[in-house]
């Protein structure tokens, strides 16, 4: 509990402005950046990912999410009232958003994205812009163009640390992205696709020469990422409580922000680049007001994401983590 | 195939059979109704919009997802300026360039930091120019009412030169011109000299820069190109067309809002310009007017026909016009990566004897 007593000596420093003396408003702030951050990590892992092999900006990739908390909404709207409990109904929510996510990675990429695997890598791009509108707009065709109240099942919980409180929900999304992260790590770091994946997305022609099927590889890739999409489209709409057929397009983006902060086609990047905007998000929406005497408020929340990526694209292109990126940026 | 270089009498022919059409259509189209030609002149407005991206997107090979931005900051600097809001009512000739050079700024603005990005990055960041752009216009109501904020500018004056208005209909020698008609010659006009601002631009000193930027950077360079001045031009151009096209559009329809700029919006545009075929002016022109057309196309087919069907609506046409540029981005690029009308460059480019990896 080092935060607590940090707070009560920050009330005695007479050097910070006002906003900042409440350091519980900080530590809240704090706590919901995370929760925010590890969700974009967790998408933005899917970029960076498809990225890193081929070189594609996968525009389509918040649609993946959204599609995957359309799908739990669906189910968990049927099972709400089948007495199961809810943790159970919302585990066997995600565990059928994933399989759907990652077929619709699957047909992403065979039918749209690898006929113009050597064409110009805007006409990729374009493509992918295409394929973000379709879904977007089948989705609204299935689940109307409402809002729609994403059901509240598990019953919160709050933890107080300090002045500032941590719900039940926040800290399983943390907990369920580290883990999914470490396991991502490990799949990609100590197995034989894991492996294939690094020496695709470091020469494809000589991977491929040493016996590694680079099609294959690119689609596990597509696969993956679209895994933790349906996950991540769970998370994001159980904490907002709600899901919307626009939902992913905004948070595709800053999820890509995100990758690009830390350095995309970098797997550990992509997870601190996202918890860091996350962070970013939260703190400057909370302060903006009192910073610029409410002249702007918290609903120039979004700037924020668009405006680091700025940054990091003039100052640093590479991004935090990544390696020199020469051409590419 | 008949060569109208070789045969000038026949030219000038065409262009005089064209131009009778061009002036008669407004009185056939208005025949099937007022609407109609209103939409003829929003489909106008979207050929300088594509025309003004191609100068970005196929002229100097810069993927631009935020272009609607100028078209925004063309409308509002025209609803800011010629509207009860502020009580200004400068008159149009005198804004429309104003809006132009204001859009041409924030050209600047959003070419100069981003100069060394390419392709798909700059697509994103553009991307997020465009957004922020309409973030603003949202959200600058407070603490000095610029924008008006969601509820956008109401009651803006239309173009007038002294007591002529465009918005009166007026009859001369007995024929009707309706406000949306004199809009359309109006239209017609600035079109035109769109059209030939941006043939001369193709084949000039800067546009051949464009194109050699566009193939390749680093070359370009070392033949002596500005490569930064001769981007930011780029931008600029493209930008100050949208500028224009966006006074007009604010002029035309007398109110605007955040909600006419989203990024869908600028996906609209963009398939236009690959549709048509990125790079050729005409294709460009003939992709705008396809797209442009579709909406209410839709409006009067497959609406009608599910509640012929159905008894009710199943799919929106709104939806339905959605899904068609989606399909038009996918296929287009899958099927026939030129577009429907491609550029003589690109042509030679997709013809076989390709060797795969390029770009």
């Amino acid at each position: 509990m080092e935060g607590v007593d940090r707070a009560e000596h920050s009330v005695t420093r007479p050097a910070l402005p006002a906003p900042f003396k409440r350091m519980d408003i900080f530590i809240q702030q704090l706590i919901n950046g995370i929760t925010v951050g590890a969700v974009y990590a967790m998408v933005a892992l899917g970029y960076t990912m498809v990225f890193g092999i081929i070189q594609l900006i996968n525009v389509a990739h918040g649609e993946v999410v959204m599609i995957g908390a359309m799908v739990a909404f669906t189910i968990i709207n049927a099972l709400s009232s089948s007495g199961l409990p809810p943790l159970f109904i919302v585990a066997i929510a995600t565990a059928c958003a994933i399989p759907v996510c990652m077929f619709l990675g699957f047909a992403m990429e065979r039918v749209a994205y690898r006929p113009l695997r050597t064409a110009p890598r805007l006409a990729s791009l374009i493509t992918a812009i295409g394929v973000s509108i379709i879904l977007q707009h089948f989705a609204l065709i299935i689940w109307s163009r409402n809002p729609l109240a994403f059901p509240q099942i598990i019953e919160i919980d709050s933890f107080h640390i300090g002045e500032a409180t941590i719900t039940n929900v926040q800290l399983a999304i943390i907990g369920i992205s580290t883990a999914i992260m470490a396991a991502l790590a490990w799949l990609v770091y100590r197995t034989r696709l894991g492996a294939a994946m690094r020496a695709t997305a470091q020469n494809a022609p000589i991977a491929g020469l040493m016996g590694i099927d680079a099609n294959h590889v690119i689609a596990m890739t597509f696969v993956i990422g679209a895994g933790l999409a349906a996950v991540a489209g769970v998370m994001v709409a159980s904490y907002y409580g709600i899901a919307h057929y626009t939902m992913g397009a905004n948070l595709g983006l800053k999820a890509f922000c995100a990758a690009v902060l830390g350095g995309i086609g970098n797997l550990p990047g992509a997870m601190l680049g996202g918890v860091l905007l996350g962070i970013v998000e939260a703190l400057g929406a909370g302060y903006i007001g009192d910073l610029t005497n409410n002249v702007f408020g918290s609903n120039y929340q979004d700037v924020f994401a668009f405006i680091v990526l700025i940054l990091v694209l003039v100052f640093r292109p590479s991004g935090l983590l990544g390696e020199r990126v020469g051409d590419r940026a | 195939m008949l060569n109208f270089r070789d045969h000038p009498k026949a030219r000038w022919f065409g262009i005089a059979l064209i131009a009778m059409a061009l002036l008669m259509l407004p009185f056939v189209i208005a025949s099937a109704g007022t609407a109609w030609v209103r939409v003829m002149n929003l489909a106008i407005l979207y050929i300088m919009l594509s025309l003004g991206l191609n100068i970005v997107v196929g002229f100097a090979g810069l993927l631009d997802l935020g272009y609607i931005a100028f078209y925004a900051v063309g409308a509002y600097t025209y609803a800011l300026l010629a509207s009860p809001h502020f009580g200004l009512h400068l008159p149009f000739w005198v804004i429309l360039p104003i809006g132009a050079l204001v859009a041409a700024v924030f050209g600047i603005l959003l070419g100069a930091p981003t100069l060394k990005l390419r392709g798909d990055y700059l697509a994103i960041v553009t991307l997020g120019f465009g957004e922020i752009v309409r973030i603003f216009l949202n959200n600058l109501s407070t603490p000095i009412n610029i924008t008006n904020g969601p509820q956008g500018i109401s009651r803006i004056d239309p173009f007038s030169f002294g007591s002529f208005s465009f918005a009166k209909p007026e009859t001369i020698f007995g024929l009707v011109f309706s406000g949306p008609i004199k809009y359309y010659y109006l239209l017609l006009v600035v079109v035109i000299a769109v059209i030939f601002i941006n043939l001369r631009l193709q084949n000039s000193r800067i546009g051949r820069a464009w194109e050699a930027i566009r193939e390749d950077e680093v070359a370009a360079r070392a033949m002596g190109i500005d490569t930064t001045r001769i981007k930011l031009l780029a931008f600029a151009m493209g930008a100050s067309f949208g500028g224009v096209a966006g006074g007009m559009f604010s002029a035309i329809q007398g109110f605007i809002s955040p909600e006419s700029f989203v990024l869908v919006e600028s996906v609209m545009v963009l398939s236009m310009v690959i549709l048509g075929g990125m790079g050729n002016i005409w294709g460009v022109v003939l992709g705008a007017v396809l797209l442009s057309f579709i909406p209410s196309f839709l409006r009067y087919t497959v609406g009608p026909l599910q509640m012929w069907l159905f008894g009710h609506m199943v799919i929106e046409p709104e939806v339905i016009r959605m899904l068609v540029f989606g399909f038009v981005l996918v296929l287009v690029m899958v099927l026939r990566p030129g577009g429907i009308w491609p550029s003589a460059v690109r042509r030679r480019e997709l013809a076989p004897s390709e060797d795969g990896a390029r770009g």
